[in-house]
């Protein structure tokens, strides 16, 4: 599932892990799940966390820190103690197919399984599923379950829950925006109680993937209204920790699941603490409080030093799935002609806004995929700061200073545009301001306008009311983009708003999705990613880091390009170490 | 006297139905609905989903309509469902949130009347001394002083540095399990903070309208003769000029009735507590309706029974007041 991060969780405490865009209110999900894209105030929340490893020092402090940690990865694992981990926002529903905020889909992770997930280097890995066969025309998947898998409420786990969650995510009474990926199935079939088969009309890539969906018990759910179910507050699952307690608006707890089929997690609680203002849950962190949380780059790179931090904390980075970029309307005559979006690229200084915004904790994009993923390419067409070559350019496609005033002008109109973006995302607006003076240098104006997030999406975007944006997606561990360029999505509410249309580029995204062989789909992928470095239709600017910092009697951490979480079952406190005894 | 207050809360009917209509009217003007939470720029909800999930919300309905549904379902009080993602009783929400919201409130006013009453007197009766103009600006400061910035300076020193009060949150992991006095004991050093904070930047409107009140009554005639009758000053100043003083603030006081459930966002947020300020800055923006509704119901209500409890009050302190009698 995608998680759609709800408004107002706009600041990034709460993305602990990269790996499910969890996050962002405004504005934010999910561990195994596979989110492909996109919520842009997720995006807000990442790109006010990221980071980069252009900073020396950063890296210094963190091989040193690797070494510490092989020297106390020698201490022997051992059941026990607590992991405190503070967010932003509070949890809303424990049924994820019900909830689309990131935290309520990072504490239902550790409580249900998918069939399928994700594993450290983003390849699909069975999860309740222990294999998987796909008919060679692409049309078949046929799960094969793992046996002996019991709910916490030890009733078994069959098919026949895989089939209910099916059912219930099409049911048209239930109120979900995971709908999409499953309404692609033509039939699903329980062949024995260990068994499911599901057959698509169509060879569709991403339909491994949405497998990863948490699968909900039928005993406790079936003939009832789902909206209404104490599952919500409650919820039983298959997965490593137990639910054990929610007091709304300050922490829901959870305990190690002892008879979980991939063996009892070491540590014994999982608390997780509602702190809505990042300030002061920099302070608790700083008073040991908590255990985990997720830094701004000003925090971790200036403010976690000292005596509260040296020692009891390690701190790690790595790559957030997303970027943030600025678009282009594309029905509008300025941004129309080619050589004007290219000599932008060429004007924007993308790693001073990388320096100055995330302080280096981040990574130039040059595409809508993050540069540590299989299907990543880079493109051979480069934009480095030039604003001489912009200049140039911009004078082919007829755009001159003709009457002095500083800015270029053609037919007597000068060169004057509105970006927009929206508020509560600080570095959005910083980032668009440093884009100003660049522009402003080779003769273009460029004005900024901040809106709620609310009204920019209903007034602004879906109504095509802009010139340019500068906003950020979540990506997915999977390639297919077909929402966001294909030209068929450009209808109201839809993804693609700038319009971009190009023929080669939807029969490539055509072709990726319905092929399952992967060195095929790179192919296609290779081939999209260049044509969008050419026609630059975005220009790409940035992929934030992630920044989580954990508290140092945590062992077992392995970054990863999946982030840190996926083997958070095999984290472990030394017994010596260990911290809370109940 | 009954009259006076069958006629006051007749009139409270329409006013509250207009407020109501008001407020709904405002909140769908607001741009943006319930499911854009859902499906704002989400790849995977499609048009289908989007009019599966306003029908399910029953935002397809005419405006008109839905205000008489949820008008109809307040008659049999019932507030309806949230629609938050956890689909819950509105009445639930609010219930779980007042508590909190209200101990803090109430603790906080407490607070407020016990510092600020004395220091409004003291004020009065040496006025335009050093020590009142002390005062004067003691209360102006924590007027002024911006709530977020205090508790924080108050956090890093009472929590961080020196360890003596938690940071934020209502209750320490480590006393879940323990007596009840030691879970009074840990609730009280959670609050501490909060309440002080919160009294701090009330003190000046309270103490400063009961300084002039005090001020106005000392100069009356009668304050004069209980002098030249020879009372001690004590018993002028305690029994006479301060019951007189006194009836303003219990204006003052019906008027805060709605404010001891509306909780602040800003504070709730730092302080990490689940209180009704920030349940509902969490509702407007995800244009949560019923909710909303809610919430300014009985905020609304309470504001109206605030205003009629001063009235009644009033009447019952000062003759002159009690309308229709004419003696």
């Amino acid at each position: 599932m995608v998680n759609h991060p709800v408004v107002w969780y706009t600041s990034c405490g709460n993305i602990i892990d990269g790996i499910l865009p969890y996050r962002d209110l405004l504005e934010s999900m999910h561990k195994k799940i596979i989110s492909i894209l996109i919520i842009i105030s997720l995006l807000s929340l990442l790109a006010a966390c990221g980071q980069s490893s252009s900073n020396e020092g950063g890296q210094k402090a963190t091989k040193k820190e690797q070494l510490e940690r092989k020297n106390v990865d020698k201490l022997p694992p051992a059941h026990g103690d607590t992991i405190v981990v503070g967010s932003i926002g509070d949890a809303s529903n424990l049924i994820p197919l019900l909830a689309s905020d990131a935290p309520s889909h990072q504490v239902a992770g550790l409580i249900y399984n998918g069939l399928v997930r994700y594993d450290k280097n983003l390849k699909l890995e069975g999860e309740l599923a222990k294999s998987w066969e796909i008919s060679t025309d692409g049309l078949t998947i046929t799960f094969h379950l793992r046996h002996g898998v019991r709910w916490h409420d030890n009733a078994p786990f069959t098919a026949d829950d895989v089939m209910f969650t099916y059912r219930l995510i099409i049911d048209p009474k239930t109120p979900t925006a995971y709908a999409g990926d499953f309404e692609q199935v033509k039939e699903a079939k329980i062949l024995d109680p260990f068994t499911f088969q599901v057959v698509y009309e169509k060879p569709f890539a991403p339909a491994l993937a949405s497998w990863g969906l948490s699968i909900l018990p039928k005993h406790l759910l079936a003939d009832q209204d789902i909206t209404k179910s104490p599952l919500s507050r409650h919820p039983v699952g298959t997965g490593p920790y137990k639910f054990s307690q929610w007091k709304g608006g300050e922490k829901i707890e959870l305990t190690a699941n002892p008879d979980y089929f991939e063996g009892q997690p070491y540590i014994d609680r999982y608390r997780y603490r509602i702190i809505p203002d990042s300030a002061t849950m920099f302070l608790e962190l700083k008073a040991s409080n908590l255990d985990w949380m997720g830094l701004t780059p000003i925090q971790y790179d200036r403010q976690t030093a000292g005596k509260k931090f040296t020692g009891k904390f390690n701190k790690y980075q790595y790559l957030s799935f997303s970027y943030t970029y600025m678009g282009y309307n594309l029905k509008n005559p300025l941004f129309q002609d080619q050589r004007v979006r290219q000599a932008l690229s060429f004007a924007i200084n993308k790693q001073e806004i990388i320096d100055g915004v995330l302080l280096g904790y981040g990574r130039i994009a040059t595409g809508p995929y993050k540069p540590d993923t299989w299907f990543y390419h880079l493109p051979s067409k480069k934009y480095p700061y030039n604003p001489e070559k912009a200049k140039q350019l911009l004078q082919e496609a007829g755009w001159q200073d003709r009457d002095g005033d500083g800015l270029l002008d053609k037919d007597g109109q000068p060169f004057v545009f509105t970006v927009m973006t929206n508020q509560g995302n600080a570095l959005r607006a910083q980032t668009a301001e440093i884009i100003q003076r660049r522009l402003q240098e080779i003769g273009i104006k460029m004005k900024i306008r901040i809106i709620e997030w609310s009204a920019f999406i209903n007034e602004f975007i879906d109504k095509r009311k802009f010139e340019a944006v500068i906003l950020g997606w979540t990506t997915g561990q999977d390639p297919d983009m077909y929402d966001i360029w294909h030209s068929s999505k450009t209808g109201p509410k839809e993804l693609n708003f700038i319009s971009y249309s190009n023929p080669e580029v939807d029969r490539l995204l055509e072709k990726g999705r319905h092929t399952f062989e992967r060195e095929e789909r790179q192919k296609y992928y290779d081939r999209f990613q260049e044509i969008l470095a050419e026609e630059q239709p975005y220009t790409f600017l940035y992929v934030p880091e992630s920044l989580p910092i954990i508290a140092a009697r945590f062992h077992g951490i392995k970054p990863a390009p999946a982030g840190i979480s996926y083997n958070f079952i095999k984290w472990y406190v030394p017994e010596a170490l260990q911290k809370y005894t109940q | 006297m009954m009259t006076f207050i069958g006629k006051r809360i007749v009139l409270m009917i329409p006013m509250l139905l207009g407020i109501t209509m008001i407020s709904f009217l405002v909140m769908n003007l607001a741009p943006g609905e319930p499911i854009d939470v859902l499906t704002n720029l989400n790849p995977k909800a499609t048009a289908e989903v989007r009019e599966r999930l306003r029908s399910h919300y029953g935002l397809n309905q005419p405006l008109p309509v839905r205000y008489v549904n949820w008008l109809k379902r307040v008659l049999r009080l019932d507030l309806g469902y949230s629609f938050a993602q956890d689909n819950r009783l509105v009445w639930d929400k609010i219930r779980e949130r007042i508590p909190i919201t209200l101990t803090i409130n109430a603790l906080s006013l407490l607070l407020i009347i016990i510092v600020a009453l004395p220091i409004g007197i003291y004020s009065a009766i040496h006025q335009n001394s050093f020590m009142d103009r002390a005062l004067t600006i003691f209360v102006f400061i924590g007027f002024a002083t911006p709530t977020f910035w205090l508790a924080l300076l108050l956090m890093i020193l009472f929590g961080v540095h020196l360890g003596w009060l938690p940071i934020s949150g209502l209750q320490s992991s480590q006393v879940a399990h323990a007596g009840f006095w030691l879970i009074l004991g840990d609730r009280a050093r959670h609050l501490l903070l909060p309440v002080l904070v919160s009294a701090f930047g009330g003190l000046a409107g309270l103490s400063r309208y009961m300084r002039s009140n005090m001020l106005e009554v000392i100069r009356q005639d009668y304050i004069t003769t209980a002098r030249a009758k020879g009372l001690k000053e004590t018993k002028v100043i305690g029994k006479h000029a301060l019951r007189n003083a006194l009836m303003p603030i219990i204006t003052i006081l019906g008027f805060s009735l709605p404010g001891l459930i509306g909780g602040s966002v800003i504070f709730e947020t730092i302080f990490a507590i689940p209180g009704m300020g920030q349940m509902f800055y969490g509702a407007v923006m995800a244009r949560d309706y019923p909710l909303i509704m809610g919430t300014l119901l009985i905020g609304a209500s309470l504001t109206l029974v605030g205003n009629l409890l001063a009235d009644i009050s009033y009447a019952l302190v000062d003759p002159r007041i009690r309308v229709g009698h004419h003696d």
